[in-house]
């Protein structure tokens, strides 16, 4: 009898040792005479437990969490592959609490298959959405994805029925579907995990966007830090080609789609959807102003849909489940699910699929257990560099785009990220606008000067030069990056900015910790 | 204040006549629709603060500084990039827009130079001025701050400088070499705060592929890319609007004038053939204008082995009226001639003429388009009614296909260039027909669909093996054909194009071209909505030159493409006024206007205005005037502004007769080689010293206007009248404007043309006239101007000129975009940075077989005669051709030219020669000699006291 092993193959988990805890187990069987089958699955998002080995007894899966391969000979010494006792058993994947109070309508494949293996994704649903949109025509799928309130996950939040309805009524018959997987916020991760768990999830998505919108290619933008996910991706994407889920004709429905597949050069600013197109046509990635909107005049100068991978990854089940069950989730006008991406000093980071409403103190301390460190939590930067840091005061705010806004902040692609009271914010403001003068692109005076000029006035506050008048300037600047930057770039790095001037100038004459 | 500035609207017009109301502060106004803001409120008077933004590029949107409010809208949007909607409320003045502006401001400003007192732009500096508009009055940031004001200056190119210490990042150089030049020279490395511009990866602009258009130049709102010239005098006072007198797209310029000294000249942006566009001569290589060679009194000689004596204008003239009188005495009548110059005035051309015409009593007058155009002028006469091609320059905006054949504009006619290589960027279909693959073959963003990379002297087969698909597969438009054409002519042509020996399968067998690419580019073509023929010298300096322009007039009507915007004949012209030259009446057999001379009634006109009696018999072609001269029967020439012995094939034939001459009187800037055989030579003026206008490719009649006097103390029209009178014949204008008056007097085409008008309404495209009154954009718009359009048969003859085992290369020739023709002006320049010697193309093959290294000397021989030069080793040229430019003398290309010629018209066969080239270790014998006869020549000089 052969037994079923699952080691994730995703790049935290093969971070912290799943591919040499992978090889030992299979050494170990081998030694032991024990027939076993190695399934190299996804991240399930529980990245505090990785590497998370899972074996299958009597079709339940019993996972073992933070294995190291020097524990592997002591997991078949106690019976493993049967489940036997061991001080890192968690019990059934199933009842991991980690996991089972999520709404995983996104990830829901994340770890539950191998995510290279066709027939594992069709019979996890896989293309059912696709051929449900075959059958009804894209006008449902257009009508569901607007109905279902979606709303952009890269961080703009901007209405995706709408962008859809936008591109499928543009003029023109080529359209494009331009799929943003340059994931460079801090402290996220999401389209990453999706990526590497569940890549034709993200194919099916693309088509189906394609399908709605009357687009006949689409085109992924990976960041090139993601060489594991860049693998998986393109392996997938071969093996649908290959069975006819892309390319001409697919599965003889008359539609025609194909995805090229376009790794990034280490531009943050290439996540900038204006900047990404200009990538992807093969340019310096330099924003483009708006309008004219992607949606009339994208890539190639043809009508584009420009949506983040987990924006794309959620229409199949919107499609397969219906809209008004993804619509009953979430608060106001935030809709549905989000991936919330815990990072930072935080005790059990990962993956946290919940719908809007959630607050940040039930993400960091029911789902995060508080800061690793163990001492009080200072600030959270939420939505990557460009968010806001909030204070501890803030953290009963529901995860909600306008309440959000409401102070100051942005949810972004959902990244949260942990500092504990050790932390100099004044240091943390001057890294937002040094990594803004690192990765602006250069092409509005705001960003390009300002930022740098940011540093040094910073700098100069933090030396206590003239405090109060670089004070001012200082606001000034924000103000100027913020009403006169051509794109957000330069015109959200005053947020985290503004957050400590507000919330932690005491940082700036007393960095051990003046606010605490 | 700056005084040469030209106005600047912010984003360029849209091109639309439908309007929008809008308010701009308070203030209604009635403004093109979907035009930007900026460009909205400029035209209504309202300078909304920019420094990205310039009208001759695309929106950027980078600088923030024409930030404004909207109301209704969120934000300060970009007045420069939003366009404007029916009742937007805008404002360009609050509170909140001064002071962001100023912030803006600020921060350019603490990554600035402040030594805007000793900058080389002080008083024509945008970000200056911005400074000014915006008040800013501290950089409260200090400039102890990162920076780049220790950034190297790239002095490498002759002309401009780039300072990248004073750059604001706004990518405009960028901008203006992609959009307007079509170059993607430069580019901006790096990102963020390093951002800057780069000519290359880390190369100098003069090593990058830079082609000096001065674009950027133009462009750049700060000092950062500087004239050297401006940095060496200063800014300018005044201005005079003039046009170029180098190619045939006759652009205009802005002569930037400080007292009688030009400072600078800048492509006017209401140039209708250049819009503010210009190339590396027309922009920077002006300066032979007062180059130390430039002769400044007339000089005479008795024998040409005597050293050259300066005398006075009086003697000169007198010396050579007298001269003139004793030939015409003993040789009779028709022993002397005139040759008029495509580089001059129509004005002064037309004197000339009229001088050998009224003056010397015979028609013994040609012109240097002899060489170039002649063919044109014959083949577009038959087949359309018009000795001119039939489009503006604008037109090649609604081509959909192009077909460029025998011509490199990006070499010859670069402004033009550019405008093509912008429509072909936007989607139009290229077709490039040459022995070589020039630059439009492929460059960045641009790339032929198919190029004929046919043999030299093929031109005839390919043009009727496309004809014959086009019209053996039905793309012919035969409903064009019906109602325009003449049908006995189309159904004989018919007949001709469809025999087997013209299908593309024969041709393959002769033009060295697949039968599949000639098939798959007739298809193009025939199925283009707008097809367009763009041509070049490599069409008409062959024997059968004329049948070559014919065969593709026949083309053109049989796919219907003449009469509209977007299609058409057209010759790229190679001189600034050869137009104008043939127009004038420069040929032997036809008056101004193309009026052959037999005719009574055209004759009678000239001779009632004139008091004379002309002589109805055609005059003495030049290669006419080589034979009777060497046959003792012509024994004097006026010679304006042309170098017979360097630019006529058969360089031996061209010394002899010119040797067996009495007078030879040279006008010219230079002493040039053909003033080595004169025995007069009277100082011509530079175009900036003219006063009159030159016509180029597309008919269009440009002012040329004097910006200093003239320097050696006479116009050229005035050296001709004092000619004429001293032989006998009362001319007597008073100024050139006269003559354009008598001009357009005896020439119907150009009835309503005078000084006044040209400088009323800029420029007009002849015909000109009651019927024309602003002149004709696009000729033969709803029949051809000989009434029907005329199919001419184009059989295939072979050159007589054939490779053997002896000489079994072919030498075709060409021009390269730094230097001009002869190179008499050119390689007065520094533009010999660039091109300082000819250089022969060899295929590797055809290298390696003869044991031939790049850039090793090599001989090349021809039937006529041999010359060595270096070699450069290129798969441009196909194997079994070489090519090479003919700029400098002292290579001396038409000692191994032959005088094979067109059938027609005399052109010669420049672009067909059988060589051999092998490697060599000395310079031929005629190198020689011309170096003794150069040293002597220049002795000579130096002892006539210069």
């Amino acid at each position: 009898m052969t037994t079923l092993v699952y080691v994730p193959r995703e790049t935290s988990a093969v971070s912290v040792g799943a591919d040499e805890v992978a090889v030992a187990i299979a050494r170990h069987a081998k030694e032991a005479g024990e027939s076993i089958e190695l399934v190299r699955n996804g991240s399930w998002g529980a990245s505090w437990l990785e590497p998370l080995v899972e074996v299958v007894v009597d079709d339940q899966r019993i996972a073992y969490g933070n294995i190291a391969p020097e524990d592997v000979g002591s997991l078949f010494a106690a019976g493993f592959l049967s489940g036997g006792k061991h001080a890192r058993r968690l019990g059934p994947i199933d009842e991991i609490p980690y996991l089972i109070g999520q709404d995983r309508w996104t990830f829901w494949r994340c770890g539950l298959i191998d995510p290279l293996s066709l027939d594992d994704f069709r019979t996890h649903k896989g293309f059912a959405a696709l051929e449900k949109a075959f059958a009804d025509g894209h006008e449902a799928v257009l009508e569901a994805v607007a109905a279902s309130g979606l709303r952009g996950r890269g961080g703009a939040g901007f209405p995706t029925g709408i962008k859809w309805r936008t591109v499928a009524d543009a003029r023109g018959t080529q359209k494009y579907i331009a799929c943003n997987a340059d994931e460079g916020d801090s402290g996220t991760f999401s389209d990453r995990m999706l990526i590497e768990g569940d890549p034709f999830g993200l194919i099916e998505s693309m088509a189906l966007a394609g399908f709605a919108v009357g687009a006949n290619k689409g085109y992924i933008y990976l960041r090139s830090e993601y060489p594991l996910a860049h693998a998986i991706l393109s392996r997938a994407l071969e093996t649908a080609r290959h069975n006819g889920w892309l390319g001409e004709d697919i599965q003889g429905s008359g539609f025609n789609f194909d995805i090229d597949l376009h790794l990034g050069a280490g531009s943050y600013v290439c996540g900038e959807e204006t900047a990404m197109l200009e990538s992807l046509e093969g340019k310096k990635g330099i924003v483009r102003y708006k309008p004219p909107l992607p949606a009339f005049e994208g890539l190639f100068g043809k009508p584009t849909v420009v949506n983040n991978v987990v924006t794309l990854a959620s229409v199949p089940n919107i499609v397969r489940l219906g809209a008004e069950r993804y619509a009953a989730l979430g608060v106001g006008r935030s809709k549905g699910t989000l991936a919330f991406q815990l990072a930072g000093n935080i005790k059990r980071g990962g993956l946290v699929e919940k719908p809007f409403g959630i607050t940040l103190r039930e993400l960091i301390e029911d789902w995060g257990g508080g800061t690793a460190s163990g001492r009080p939590v200072k600030a959270v930067q939420v939505g990557g560099p460009l968010g806001a840091y909030l204070p501890a005061s803030q953290l009963d705010t529901p995860m909600d785009y306008e309440a959000f806004i409401e102070i100051g902040a942005m949810i972004g692609h959902g990244g949260i990220v942990v500092f504990d009271d050790t932390a100099d914010m004044a240091q943390q403001a001057r890294f937002a606008m040094e990594f803004c003068a690192l990765e602006s692109c250069g092409k509005c005076t705001p960003c390009r000067i300002g930022s740098t000029r940011g540093v040094e006035v910073i700098d100069k506050m933090i030396a206590n030069e003239d405090r109060e008048a670089n004070y001012d300037l200082l606001i000034e600047l924000c103000d100027t990056m913020e009403d006169a930057s051509l794109c957000a770039m330069g015109g959200m790095t005053p947020y985290p900015v503004r957050s400590v001037l507000k919330h932690f100038a005491g940082d700036f004459r007393d960095p051990a910790g003046g606010s605490k | 204040m700056n005084k040469t500035r030209q106005a600047d609207l912010g984003t360029p017009g849209v091109g639309t006549a439908a309007t929008v109301v809008v308010e701009i502060d308070g203030r209604k106004a009635e403004v093109t629709k979907g035009t930007s803001i900026l460009r909205a409120a400029r035209e209504t008077g309202v300078d909304v603060p920019k420094l990205c933004a310039t009208d001759s590029l695309k929106p950027f949107g980078s600088c923030r500084l024409c930030l404004v409010e909207i109301e209704g809208r969120k934000g300060y949007p970009a007045s420069c990039t939003t366009p404007v909607e029916d009742g937007m409320k805008i404002r360009t003045q609050t509170d909140a827009l001064a002071r962001l502006r100023r912030n803006v401001m600020e921060l350019y400003i603490s990554d600035h130079p402040l030594d805007c007192l000793t900058c080389s732009a002080n008083g024509d500096c945008e970000l200056q001025d911005m400074a000014g508009a915006v008040g800013l009055r501290e950089v409260r940031y200090g400039f102890d701050g990162a920076n780049h004001l220790d950034a190297e200056v790239d002095t490498s190119n002759p002309y401009f400088q780039f300072d990248a210490s004073k750059c604001i990042v706004c990518s405009r150089c960028v901008r203006a070499c992609d959009e307007v030049q079509g170059t993607f020279a430069l580019t901006i490395e790096g990102r963020g705060f390093e951002s800057k511009v780069s000519a290359g990866i880390g190369e100098s602009f003069l090593d990058s592929e830079c082609v000096s258009c001065g674009a950027c130049v133009q462009a750049c709102p700060t000092a950062t890319l500087m004239e050297k010239s401006i940095v060496e005098n200063g800014m300018p006072d005044r201005k005079v609007v003039t046009t170029c007198a180098y190619c045939g797209v006759g652009c205009s310029f802005q002569a930037e004038m400080k007292g009688d000294q030009v400072v600078r000249m800048t492509p006017y942006k209401d140039g209708q053939a250049n819009h503010g566009h210009s190339c590396v001569k027309g922009r920077f290589a002006w300066g032979y204008a007062s180059h130390r060679d430039r002769v400044m009194a007339p000089m005479i000689r008795e024998k040409t082995s005597d050293p050259w004596r300066e005398v006075s204008w009086e003697e000169a003239i007198a010396h050579t009226a007298k001269r003139f009188k004793a030939i015409q005495e003993k040789y009779g009548r028709k022993s002397i001639g005139g040759i008029t110059s495509s580089r001059c005035t129509n004005e002064e051309v037309y004197v000339v003429q009229k001088l050998v015409r009224a003056g010397f009593g015979n028609n013994n007058v040609d012109t240097c388009a002899r060489v170039c155009h002649s063919p044109t002028g014959y083949g577009l006469k038959t087949t359309l009614g018009t000795s001119a091609g039939t489009q503006p320059f604008d037109s090649v905006m609604d081509a959909d296909v192009i077909m460029v054949i025998g011509a490199n504009p990006t070499e010859g006619h670069p402004v033009f260039a550019s405008q093509m290589k912008r429509r072909l960027r936007q989607g139009a279909k290229l077709i490039v027909v040459d022995p070589r693959e020039i630059g439009l073959v492929r460059s960045p963003h641009v790339e032929a669909s198919y190029h004929l990379d046919l043999l030299p002297g093929t031109n005839v087969p390919i043009i009727n093996a496309l004809a014959h698909v086009i019209v053996s597969e039905g793309l012919a438009d035969e409903d064009y054909v019906r109602e325009r054409c003449d049908l006995d002519s189309w159904e004989s042509w018919k007949a001709m194009i469809l025999k087997p020996e013209n299908s593309p399968e024969a041709v393959a067998k002769v033009s060295g071209v697949d039968a599949d690419r000639i098939r798959a580019a007739a298809r193009l073509f025939g199925n283009a909505p707008n097809g367009a023929i763009y041509y070049g010298l490599g069409v008409t300096e062959h024997s059968q030159g004329s049948t070559m322009v014919m065969g593709m007039a026949n083309l053109a009507m049989a796919t219907g493409n003449l009469g509209r915007s977007g299609v058409g004949v057209n010759p790229l012209r190679g001189q600034n006024n050869v137009q104008g030259s043939c127009d004038m009446g420069s040929f032997p057999h036809e008056l101004p206007g193309y009026r052959h001379i037999s005719g009574d009634d055209v004759r009678s006109q000239f001779e009632k205005h004139w008091g004379v009696t002309i002589d109805p018999e055609p005059g003495f072609r030049i290669p006419n005037m080589f034979d009777a001269a060497c046959a003792g029967e012509f024994k004097g020439m006026y010679i304006q502004g042309e170098d017979l012995a360097q630019s006529d094939p058969n360089t031996h034939h061209v010394e002899a007769a010119l040797s067996s001459m009495e007078c030879i009187v040279v006008q010219d800037l230079f002493l040039n080689e053909t003033a080595k055989f004169a025995h007069v030579f009277l100082p011509g003026t530079s175009f900036l010293e003219k006063d009159g206008t030159f016509i180029n490719a597309e008919r269009r009649i440009n002012r040329v206007r004097p910006v200093m006097p003239a320097q050696q103390g006479k116009q050229e029209w005035q050296i001709t009248q004092e000619l004429a009178q001293a032989m006998g014949y009362p001319m007597n204008y008073a100024s050139s404007a006269e003559i354009m008056d008598e001009i357009a007097e005896l020439t119907p085409t150009f009835n309503n043309v005078s000084f006044a008008f040209l400088d009323e309404v800029g420029s007009v495209q002849w015909p000109c006239n009651e019927a024309a009154p602003m002149g004709t954009p696009i000729m033969h718009i709803d029949h051809f101007v000989r009434g029907k359009g005329l199919f001419v048969e184009t059989d295939y003859v072979p050159t007589d000129e054939r490779t053997n085992r002896k000489f079994p290369l072919l030498l075709t020739t060409g021009r390269i975009l730094s230097q001009y023709n002869v190179g008499a002006q050119t390689r007065r320049t520094a533009n010999t940075v660039w091109h300082d010697e000819d250089l022969l193309e060899v295929h590797p093959s055809d290298a390696e077989v003869r044991g031939i290294k790049d850039g090793q000397l090599v001989s090349l021989a021809s039937r006529k005669g041999d010359i060595t030069l270096r070699a450069k080793i290129t798969t441009r040229v196909k194997p079994g051709v070489v090519y090479t430019t003919f700029h400098n003398p002292e290579t001396g290309a038409n000692v191994v030219t032959t005088e094979y010629s067109d059938w027609a018209t005399n052109c010669p066969e420049y672009k067909v020669t059988a060589v051999q080239v092998a490697p060599a270790s000395r310079r031929s014998n005629w190198q020689e000699e011309f170096a003794a006869r150069a040293k002597e020549q220049g002795k000579i000089a130096i002892d006539a006291g210069r």
